[in-house]
């Protein structure tokens, strides 16, 4: 099948390792509702957030996620090309986070590196680019990294869900792959549901705007175009994976395009963890891989304010079976919990004012 | 500002890189180009598996400055499972105690501010409970 | 061979003098060295200092204080070995003598804590670890010592409270101590209920950094001056030892390798068994070093220095008397100065001026100076001719 609409690389794919991290404190949204919403215990978005340590921003976290997809490629890192961060939350205005993580992993200096940033999609982004870059025979392998320790404002609807997770890829030739990546495809429109200017610490959003006209339009219509061109239903995958901002969202994205609620079931963190941003679609994708055999179909469909939504076909290959337990699962990290109260937690994300 | 400081031992600093002596095989942590156990010369790299057990730890409540805003903080004596020992913080400590003996593995986290919040950012190893 | 007498004494008291600053509070007990020598003159300075150009962003303390106190163009350096610096510049003081290269030698140490208050006196402390390695880490010199005290707890077993006779006996003398920091006695209830600095050292594990200025001045025996006042007290042996800057880098931390041999190699040198010794100022900038001191010197054996303090054995009057004059823990942490004021602390007692804190029939004492947890380990016996 040849069309102009989807992304499809000139030699074949995909997913050759690949790592997620969660940082291991939780703030339940019931506490959050304690300080802000007057202790209101139903039509919470989540259960509870993944809080980064007092050490930890999104370089420290893509390291370890980073050192976890190269625990499953079995790669030596100087066969690496590329690695791409995705986030809205680099710990530098000016400075790149990839070159950190580069230097930590080994695979500095012939190498490609670079930040990007698209709200929730960055990462995903990334990943399409590496798929350019290797689909091209430019590169052997790229790694993308999706990830965040997203910004909510105090007493904002954002805040019960904005957490702190990701995962990283490694990208490469089809036939070292654990999973194929058969195509992509993006939809994207200029659409304001979701901003933070320069020098501001905490985003804006449209509230009601973000739904519809943002979400819903444009991971629907990714989707859909990349199911529709490749001649798949909802009925053709094992698994699906949305952007998650919260619990509802996703579910009724799914729900829209025809998917079962257990297609969905185990990449759906959002309820434990939290919306990652970059990393909430995607770390969604790494649980599935945690899981899944060789023979099953997944669709991923990234959605990141701005907006636009990135979707893939991927295909999970024998290679699974040896390296899904080279490195720690998606959800070892969830279950490795620290409840902290919302004192605690204004402490971890630097929410109190010292000068 | 330290800048050429930190950034000369980013290797060691991030994942561990220390020396293996040519002449006896022994595991160098920190670097120091002479083995210590031959008194040969040693320049060879090798990373450590970050793998280690916790020796001896302190918390530490009275913070330098530069570290005053991760106070109270853990720092432990690291024995590493290739010999040597290490002197590391101890993170993600959560709720649980810290005990001798137990089996840690490094990770790379945020140790400080060059200088205040506009300075670089020093990231190094940390160890914390294995997973 | 000549004997190297410690003819004059100084020191100021031990505290935080607001007022005074570094080249004052040297001058005074450099005064008062001169001025117990009988008016010797001297042809060299050595100061020993740990960290005032970090502290008070001066360096260059040589000529500062030979300017200063009125001995323009003498010969005039700083000695520098963390904790130990006092003590090193007492060596060097000896060796110049005891070569025959300089007549007469002042001593001095110095420091100033008061400068500069807050975490930065912390972070200047970290300075003498190894800061790529050590301090990057956040570790303080609180943190080695509790990293050694917990290890020691758990390799032999010490119950929480098995130091607190270190804090007990030190305070108990620094009472009879006019120029002592704090001259109080404590109760053990107040030990257990201290707060920790760094756990486990708690405020009583750990000796107070303080400012102060101790002074000794240095001659032989026959250009003593006629009708020289006090008992002669000479160096028996003098001994510097090296560990590893770094606690991570020793393959047996809780050896205290340093101050072991350089208790040994004095011993040798001045022929003097354990036995013979009448009382130890050891360097208890942290109770884990006093007992490891005691240990390392042979009063002890291994895990069992911390008894010695819990059975009385280092009270005055006991097997082996200890910090006889409050110690680091009483007396206070002058930084660079603490080994001048052992010096000084050990000629009084030794010339029978000690007043209270006085050891009977002292006769011969050993006095030990370290620079971090023994990374630097300076060893000197002083004998009573």
């Amino acid at each position: 099948m040849t069309n102009n609409t989807l992304l499809k690389p000139s030699r074949p794919v995909g997913i050759v390792g690949y790592g997620a991290y969660v940082p291991r404190y939780r703030i339940p949204a019931k506490e959050i509702a304690r300080v802000w919403a007057g202790g209101k215990a139903s039509g919470l978005p989540v259960k509870e957030k993944a809080v980064p340590g007092l050490d930890e921003d999104v370089i420290t976290m893509s390291i370890e996620a980073a050192r976890n997809a190269m625990a499953r490629a079995q790669i030596a890192p100087s066969q690496l090309r590329a690695i791409w961060v995705g986030s809205e939350s680099h710990p530098y205005a000016v400075k790149p986070t990839s070159t950190v993580v580069g230097e930590a992993i080994g695979a500095v200096p012939h190498i490609q590196a670079g930040d990007w940033e698209f709200a929730c999609k960055a990462g995903t982004e990334a990943m399409v680019a590496a798929m350019g870059f290797v689909g091209s025979g430019m590169a052997e392998y790229a790694m993308a990294i999706g990830m965040d320790t997203a910004q909510g404002k105090p007493g904002d609807a954002l805040e019960y869900t904005a957490a702190a997770g990701g995962a990283a890829f490694v990208i490469g030739p089809a036939e070292n792959s654990l999973a194929v990546i058969n195509a992509s495809y993006s939809y994207v429109t200029d659409t304001p549901d979701f901003w933070r200017r320069e020098y501001q610490r905490y985003p804006e959003h449209g509230v009601r705007f973000t739904g519809e006209p943002a979400y819903f339009n444009h991971i629907t219509s990714s989707a859909k175009t990349l199911m529709q061109e490749l001649g798949l239903t909802a009925k053709d995958y094992t698994w699906a994976v949305f952007h998650q901002p919260n619990t509802k969202f996703p579910q009724r994205a799914a729900q829209m395009l025809g998917f079962t609620p257990e297609q969905i079931a185990p990449g759906l963190l959002v309820p434990l963890i939290g919306n990652t941003y970059s990393g909430a679609s995607i770390i969604g994708l790494t649980a599935i891989l945690d899981i899944a055999r060789p023979g099953d179909r997944i669709l991923l469909a990234s959605f990141g304010s701005g907006a636009g939504s990135d979707a893939f076909d991927i295909v999970v290959t024998e290679k699974i079976l040896e390296r899904a337990g080279l490195a720690t699962r998606t959800q070892e990290y969830i279950a490795r919990r620290t409840e902290i109260d919302y004192a605690t937690y204004a402490r971890f994300r630097d929410k109190i004012t010292m000068k | 500002m330290e800048i050429p400081r930190h950034w000369r031992l980013k290797k060691q600093r991030y994942a561990l890189v220390g020396e293996v002596c040519p002449h006896c095989d022994y595991k160098i942590f920190p670097p120091r180009d002479v083995c210590p156990n031959c008194g040969d010369e040693a320049k060879t790299l090798y990373t450590f598996s970050g793998r280690g057990e916790v020796f001896s730890y302190t918390t530490i409540y009275e913070a330098p400055t530069g570290f005053d805003s991760m106070a109270p903080y853990t720092v432990a004596l690291i024995k590493l499972e290739e010999g040597p020992m290490v002197t590391a913080q101890l993170t993600d400590l959560g709720d649980q105690p810290v005990e001798i003996g137990m089996p840690v593995e490094m990770v790379t986290r945020k140790m400080r501010n060059d200088g205040d919040e506009r300075g670089v950012i020093v990231y190094g190893y940390k160890f914390r409970r294995r997973v | 061979m000549t004997d190297v007498i410690i003819a004059g004494i100084g020191q100021t008291d031990v505290g935080e003098h607001w007022g005074i600053g570094l080249r004052d509070l040297a001058y005074a007990a450099v005064k008062d060295a001169i001025a117990d020598s009988g008016g010797l003159q001297p042809q060299a300075l050595f100061v020993g200092n740990m960290l005032a150009p970090n502290l008070s962003n001066q360096a260059h303390l040589g000529v500062l204080l030979a300017d200063h106190c009125g001995m323009r163009g003498i010969e005039a350096v700083t000695v520098e070995a963390a904790g130990a610096s006092g003590g090193a510049a007492l060596r060097q003081g000896y060796l110049a003598v005891k070569s025959g290269l300089v007549d007469v030698a002042l001593v001095v140490g110095v420091e100033k804590f008061t400068d500069q208050v807050g975490g930065g006196v912390d972070a200047a402390m970290a300075t003498t670890s190894d800061s790529d390695f050590e301090a990057v880490q956040g570790l303080t010199a609180s943190g080695q010592a509790a990293l050694l005290m917990r290890r020691y707890m758990h390799e032999y077993g010490v119950p929480a409270d098995g130091f607190a006779g270190f804090a007990l006996t030190a305070h108990a003398n620094g009472v009879g101590n006019p120029k002592a920091m704090f001259r109080k006695a404590i109760r053990v209830e107040a030990y257990a209920q201290a707060e920790m600095v760094s756990a486990p050292v708690n405020l009583f594990d750990a000796a107070p950094n303080a400012d102060g200025a101790a002074a000794v001045v240095l001659t032989r025996s026959d250009l003593l001056p006629n009708g020289y006042p006090h008992a002669l007290v000479k160096i028996a042996a003098s001994a510097v030892s090296t560990d590893t800057l770094a606690l991570h880098d020793r393959h047996d931390p809780l050896g205290f390798w340093a101050a072991r041999e350089s208790v040994e190699m004095a011993r040798h040198r001045a022929g003097v068994t354990l036995d013979e010794i009448d009382f130890f100022e050891y360097h208890d900038a942290y109770s884990i070093y006093a007992a490891l001191s005691l240990e390392a010197a042979g009063f002890a054996p291994r895990g069992e220095g911390w008894k010695l303090a819990a059975q009385g054995a280092i009270a005055r009057g006991g097997r082996i008397p200890c910090a006889t004059m409050g110690g680091l823990k009483a007396r206070g942490f002058p930084g660079g100065a603490t080994g001048l004021y052992q010096a000084v602390e050990a000629a009084l007692q030794l010339r029978g001026q000690a007043g209270a804190c006085q050891v009977s029939e002292a006769r011969l004492g050993l006095i030990q100076s370290l620079g971090g947890p023994a990374s630097t380990a300076v060893t000197h016996l002083l004998e009573k001719l």
